[in-house]
């Protein structure tokens, strides 16, 4: 299967891609390698194989070596997400915070635990590692946005004002 | 060179080493699991941490450097602690499987948990588990083992040069993966089994056959390209079980290829023949051994008598051993026939009289490494040597420039600076090509009348002008002739051109040549024109080519070969062989095609069940003895060839032991490195407009790898198809084609047609050596491809 599905960067993210590499050394291209997969995840919600073989191809990088890259940072999903994708950090800080009150409620509320998407595919949850908000532990991020010393009762009005936007 | 103390005693060594190095040095061991003297420093697995002197915290000594002074402690009290503790950690999540693990008994984690660990775990949580991971048919996998050493994935981006195994994930969700589920497919693959410390990575063709301490081991050569890898087989019953490298740093280093790993699993393929047999009024029947030399013997004569020793042919497997090429030219030219050849594949032999002593590669693998410039020349050099392939690596990387000339792409697993893809396969055009631009670039070369002849309607490109130019900067360049190149109708030629390149450069030429032994082959006399020594025969015999095509020979003893998969034209070569009036199979192994042309089978031994001596392409002379005894009533060949001649009456032959032949040939096994030279004359052939490029791929090699099971079930085994590149399918009204009839001579066979930019026009890729293409005509000649006109339609 994974060699039939094929996907080829667009020329933006190419131009984009490129702004990158450009400010590495050349035979350092694939130090450009997060910025392009941002690139690419940012466009198409996800990444799949496919884009990561595309970004591989393009840096000159092995497959596996994206792969790695990939797989080690939260912040890339290697699967659809739903419109929010919301990141709950349970790392260290947060968690001496309560954190563990807020992942509950928001499974409860949500209706669905970590890595999947509510059936509206509105919601996304996701856990994360830290996301270096410890002073306003516990944290959580909607697309990009922090929101800071969570209780159940704030979740509550994230959600309500992310279910009223949508 | 710095002073430091290890355990109070004081030690000079190398500025900029590492504590652990220096202590491996001295014989200290410090405990270790992701360190790897030729892998780069990880530091990840902290079980080498020491203490060092004034420093309050215990530092890894893997990627520590030493400094004038430095006092390391590796047993004292924190050392051990800090050791203790890494190790409870290590085993939080290693599961305690120990007895139905393969790597129980030769565990780096087991030894060291003996030393270090605790008898009960401290750890009353459960336990994290990992999915297996299928990475092919040679190693298995048992990834909640892994301890994430990261050896294995540091072995594929380094060594192996292949970024195939990765560090998928982080924190407790880590593993090592191809996260893809590929199959591993580097040639040096199976060395990742020997480099995990744990039992995540194990043999999968060994898996629970035996038990560790159950297995004695006995040093080996592994028998199948030109490097001559040093080995250990691990053997119980009178089996071999599996092999391992032995470490020789001037050889393979601590490595060996997935063939020379594998291949053991040939040895007890369901083809090994291990009574002799004759034919007799068409049918076969077992005989004894006094039965089947007798007759062998009386038919040999009935063709010598009748029709003069002229009408004798032999031919050997490149792989025999020295004694057994001895032994078979002295039968032959006892015999009075001085048809005997081993260069099974090659087609053109026109410039045979100025090889030197024997076939050299130009440079030692330990001098490759100082080649600032490797040009390799018709050679898919990690399929045809993969030891070579990854010397050539290693210099690449520390800063040599790799020029390919080949008929067909490929990936290579290091930098090539430059490529030219010759189209129809001509080989002889692109190195002329270079010739042409160094020429055009001094005045003071002067080429001979027959170069500047060739050279007169040559015109240069941009990429054959920037190979001259490296080529003509470089101060140790190597220009490598590999299989494609000395396999070559015009290879003479291609040596000629390649040598005036040589001399009017920095440049050494060396030869890959096919086969463990070929350069013994030279030594021992086992070529139509050489005695042993190398000293020029009065008698000239005939070569393989001749010997198969001209229907001259009316008798044919085969050693070690399968006509339908070893010689360059397979369907001739049967047919001739089916008309002779006698074959003899000096053979391991029988197949059907076999017991067609052949009358009698003589069960030999492969070189794993005897001893004797090879000569490696740099000249080493490589002594083995027997892993295992003979199975069935198989034979060594030398014995047999003994007999034989004394049945024959042929004189000098009264030897008891190997030592007595040895003895005789010792002389003869110069070491010495020859000086090769080839002056150019114009090939005597023209080229096929369309050629067939035929390479033999790299588990196809000889009749035992060809039946080591795991091996055949790599993607390297898998029948490639008939590739062309698009414009030639257009060309040819094949572009929507599946299936492609192919036409080569008197043959006609259908098979799947692929389409391959790699290939370019003009060429038709076609491996041979494989069931698929037995039944068809000569490597590197014309080749017709035609629609399939299907009946049923």
């Amino acid at each position: 299967m994974e060699q039939l599905i094929t996907f080829e960067l667009t020329p933006k993210m190419r131009l984009d891609i490129d702004a990158w590499v450009n400010k590495f050394p050349p035979e350092k291209k694939s130090s450009a390698v997060i910025a392009a997969l941002t690139i690419v995840q940012n466009q198409e919600n996800w990444l799949s194989l496919a884009m990561m073989n595309a970004v591989a191809d393009y840096l000159h990088m092995p497959q596996s070596a994206v792969y790695e890259v990939a797989t080690f940072y939260s912040m890339y999903n290697l699967e659809p997400t739903g419109q929010y994708r919301i990141d709950v950090c349970t790392n260290v800080s947060c968690m001496l915070c309560g954190c563990d009150t807020i992942v509950a409620h928001l499974k409860e509320r949500l209706n669905i635990g970590f890595g999947e998407t509510t059936k509206d595919g509105r919601f996304t949850l996701k856990e994360v590692e830290c996301l270096a908000a410890c002073g306003g532990a516990p944290a959580l991020q909607v697309d990009g946005q922090y929101h800071e010393h969570l209780t159940p009762e704030k979740v509550d009005a994230i959600l309500a004002r992310l279910e009223a936007k949508a | 060179m710095v002073e430091i103390e290890i355990n109070g005693k004081k030690i000079e060594a190398a500025q900029g080493s590492m504590i652990i190095e220096v202590a491996d040095q001295h014989d200290v061991r410090i405990p270790r699991f992701c360190y790897h003297k030729k892998l780069s420093v990880a530091a990840n697995c902290r079980m080498c941490l020491v203490e060092v002197g004034d420093v309050r915290k215990p530092l890894p000594a893997c990627a520590t450097p030493i400094t004038q002074g430095m006092k390391v402690f590796t047993r004292s009290k924190l050392a051990l602690d800090a050791q203790r503790a890494v190790m409870e950690f290590l085993l939080i999540n290693h599961p305690l499987d120990c007895p139905v693990c393969d790597q129980g008994g030769e565990c780096e984690l087991q030894d060291l948990a003996m030393g270090y660990g605790r008898d009960v775990s401290r750890f009353n949580l459960g336990k994290r588990a990992v999915s297996d991971h299928d990475v092919g048919p040679l190693i298995e996998t048992e990834m909640t083992r892994c301890i994430h050493c990261t050896r294995c994935v540091r072995f594929g981006k380094e060594i192996a040069g292949l970024h195939e195994l990765g560090v998928m994930n982080r924190g407790e969700h880590l593993e090592i993966s191809t996260l893809v589920g590929r199959a591993i497919t580097s040639e040096l693959s199976g060395n990742m089994i020997d480099v995990c410390p744990v039992g995540a990575l194990t043999s999968k063709p060994y898996r629970f056959s035996a038990r560790a301490w159950e297995l004695t081991q006995r040093p080996g050569i592994a028998a199948h390209d030109g490097v001559g890898s040093y080995i250990y087989a691990h053997t119980i019953h009178n089996e071999v079980k599996r092999i391992v490298p032995r470490e020789c740093e001037a050889l393979n280093e601590t490595w060996v290829s997935d063939r020379d790993r594998f291949s053991y699993e040939g040895l007890y393929h369901k083809d090994r023949v291990l009574t002799p047999k004759i034919k007799r009024n068409g049918h076969w029947e077992e005989v004894n051994w006094s039965d089947a030399l007798a007759f062998a013997a009386e038919r040999l004569r009935a063709v010598s008598d009748t029709q003069g020793a002229d009408a004798l042919g032999a031919l050997a497997s490149p792989n025999s051993s020295c004694e057994e090429f001895y032994l078979f030219q002295k039968l032959m030219r006892g015999l009075g026939s001085a048809h005997i050849d081993h260069r099974l594949r090659q087609h053109d032999f026109s410039d045979e009289n100025q090889f030197a002593a024997y076939p050299h590669s130009g440079v030692t693998l330990t001098e490759l490494a100082k080649a600032d410039v490797i040009l390799l020349l018709g050679s898919i050099v990690r399929k045809e040597q993969p030891i070579v392939a990854h010397r050539i690596r290693m210099a690449s990387l520390t800063g040599a420039t790799v020029l390919v000339v080949n008929p067909l792409d490929d990936t290579f697993q290091f930098n090539v600076a430059s490529k030219q893809i010759v189209p129809g396969g001509d080989l002889l055009l692109g190195i002329a090509k270079i010739a042409k631009a160094l020429v055009a670039g001094s005045e003071k070369i002067k080429p001979s009348a027959a170069i500047a002849e060739f050279l007169k309607d040559i015109t240069v490109d941009d990429t054959a002008q920037q190979q001259a130019n490296y080529l003509k900067d470089a101060k140790q360049a190597v220009i490598f002739l590999g299989a494609l190149a000395l396999n070559h109708p015009q290879a003479a030629a291609i040596r000629g051109m390649a040598d005036f390149i040589a001399q009017h450069t920095q440049t050494t030429l060396g030869l890959l040549c096919e086969g463990a032994n070929s350069a013994g082959a030279y030594l021992m006399g086992a070529v139509p024109h050489r005695l042993p020594g190398g000293q020029n025969s009065t008698k000239q015999g005939e070569s393989t080519q001749a010997m198969v095509l001209s229907e001259k020979i009316n008798a044919m003893i085969l050693l070690g070969l399968e006509a339908e998969y070893d010689l360059a034209y397979a369907h001739r070569a049967q047919k001739a062989l089916k008309n002779m009036q006698t074959v003899i199979a000096l053979t391991a192994y029988q197949t059907p095609h076999l017991l067609n042309y052949a009358e009698v089978i003589l069960p030999i031994t492969p070189s794993a069940e005897m001893a004797g001596t090879f000569v490696n392409m740099q000249g080493d002379t490589l002594a083995f003895s027997a892993l295992t005894s003979p199975q069935g009533q198989s034979r060594p060949a030398w014995k047999i060839l003994r007999v034989l001649a004394n049945l024959l009456a042929i004189e000098g032959f009264d030897y008891q032991t190997l030592e007595d032949v040895q003895q005789e040939i010792a002389p003869h096994l110069t070491t010495a490195k020859p000086t090769q030279r080839w002056s150019f004359a114009a090939p005597q052939l023209e080229l096929a407009e369309r050629l067939r490029i035929a390479p033999v791929p790299i588990y196809a090699q000889d009749p035992l790898v060809r039946r080591a099971t795991a091996l055949q079930h790599t993607p390297d085994a898998a029948f490639g198809g008939v590739r062309i590149n698009s414009a030639e399918a257009q060309a040819l009204g094949l572009a929507q084609a599946l299936e492609v009839l192919v036409r080569q001579q008197e043959c006609e066979v259908r098979l799947p047609l692929v389409i391959d930019e790699h290939i370019p026009n003009g060429a038709v890729y076609l491996a041979s050596g494989i069931p698929e293409t037995r039944d068809l005509d000569g490597a590197y000649e014309a080749i017709y491809l035609e629609q399939v006109v299907d009946n049923h339609a």
